[in-house]
């Protein structure tokens, strides 16, 4: 059987159009579920009770954070700046009338791309496939380079042996070491146990929600489609995962 | 010939000397006595045979370690088919209650310094038990 150019080509393109098509159409439709935490935090529920320091009680007390006496060597999880110093893109001089002075919530952002992951030289903090940027402090050298790449300042140094600036021990949790750097780690311990991070527990004003963004009928979902929402520093392109709610 | 007493008497001097060290342990009795661990009294299995114990607690430490840390697998099903959680003070600690009873006296007398509880807080030192 002979066949000229023409059909050849035709009966090529042809099955090679089948064989595409097929392929995309037997995609699996559904994929499985899967989890990315983020938190979502109501500034003005936050913001009734300005000495209400709760939350950073509480992980304090989970992680045993050290309180350090000076500042130059302070370990911070979760704390408090002022609001232009957490936005500074986003205040004029009349907004800073209200909120300059008032207070947020700051912690680790858990970026989607973490610039403290890629200068690791050791890998020893990496994003985890549900999003949280962990920490492995058997193997942190202390080279500090995360604490210079991150743009939110939410990573610690232990210039000090933190373990005599602890108040009360929690023997369930490592303290660290000098040398080692640590940050807020969405209380990842707490979520294997499936319990909620110690922070959104502990706000009497249920100020701080957690949950799953990838599942559309979550708590978090669903603040952030009836709220507008801010990030610190969108601009930088490392796609924090905690949301302000405005 | 004439110096015999005085070569006996210094090569005599001289293998006491040079065996010392086995005389006095000897005599202190510390040579041939093994450390003697406080073992827990309820529990009489542990999460792998005692002879793998005694020998590789610290490879099964480490892999442990990585897999809670790393791998976020929190889980270990033990030989006997037993799930235990992997955790130092939580799982190990709770039979193995006094690490100066049960680590310190075979890391003593092995004389390694391990490095976990420069971390890990030894539940005994926490006044009033777990917080």
């Amino acid at each position: 059987m002979s066949i000229d150019r023409r059909t050849f080509l035709g009966v090529v393109g042809f099955s090679a159009l089948a064989i595409a098509g097929r392929s995309s159409i037997a995609a699996p439709v559904a994929p499985p579920l899967s989890t990315r935490w983020a938190m979502v935090i109501d500034p003005r529920k936050c913001l009734k009770d300005e000495g209400c320091i709760d939350c950073i009680a509480a992980c304090d007390k989970a992680h045993n954070v050290p309180h350090l006496p000076e500042r130059a060597h302070e370990v911070k999880w979760i704390w408090r700046e002022p609001f232009d110093k957490v936005f500074p893109g986003q205040s004029s001089s009349y907004t800073e009338e209200t909120l300059k002075e008032r207070p947020a919530l700051v912690f680790c952002n858990h970026c989607d791309n973490p610039p403290c992951v890629r200068v690791c030289p050791t890998k020893a903090t990496w994003k985890r496939a549900d999003g949280i940027v962990m920490m492995d402090w058997h193997r942190c050298i202390g080279c500090r380079y995360c604490v210079a790449a991150c743009p939110y300042g939410s990573r610690s140094f232990n210039w000090l042996d933190p373990r005599p600036h602890i108040k009360q021990l929690n023997p369930d949790f490592p303290t660290r070491t000098k040398g080692v750097v640590e940050k807020c780690n969405f209380c990842e311990e707490r979520l294997a146990r499936r319990e909620q991070p110690a922070c959104v527990v502990a706000c009497p004003e249920k100020a701080l929600v957690f949950g799953n963004l990838n599942d559309p009928a979550s708590e978090v979902r669903e603040l952030l489609r009836g709220r507008y929402s801010i990030r610190r520093k969108p601009e930088l392109g490392t796609q924090p995962e905690i949301y302000y709610l405005v | 010939m004439r110096d015999r007493g005085i070569i006996v008497s210094g090569l005599a001097g001289f293998l006491v000397l040079i065996t010392f060290p086995v005389w006095y342990n000897l005599a202190a009795g510390t040579t041939s006595k093994a450390p003697d661990l406080k073992r827990p009294e309820q529990e009489k299995n542990c999460v792998a045979p005692v002879a793998y114990m005694r020998t590789s607690h610290m490879e099964l430490l480490t892999t442990w370690r990585d897999q809670v840390v790393r791998q976020n697998i929190r889980t270990f099903k033990a030989f006997d088919g037993t799930t235990y959680t992997m955790d130092l003070t939580q799982t190990c600690m709770k039979c193995h209650a006094s690490k100066a009873d049960f680590c310190d006296r075979c890391h003593a007398y092995a004389g390694v310094t391990p490095h976990c509880w420069d971390c890990h807080i030894d539940p005994k030192l926490v006044q009033g038990g777990r917080g």
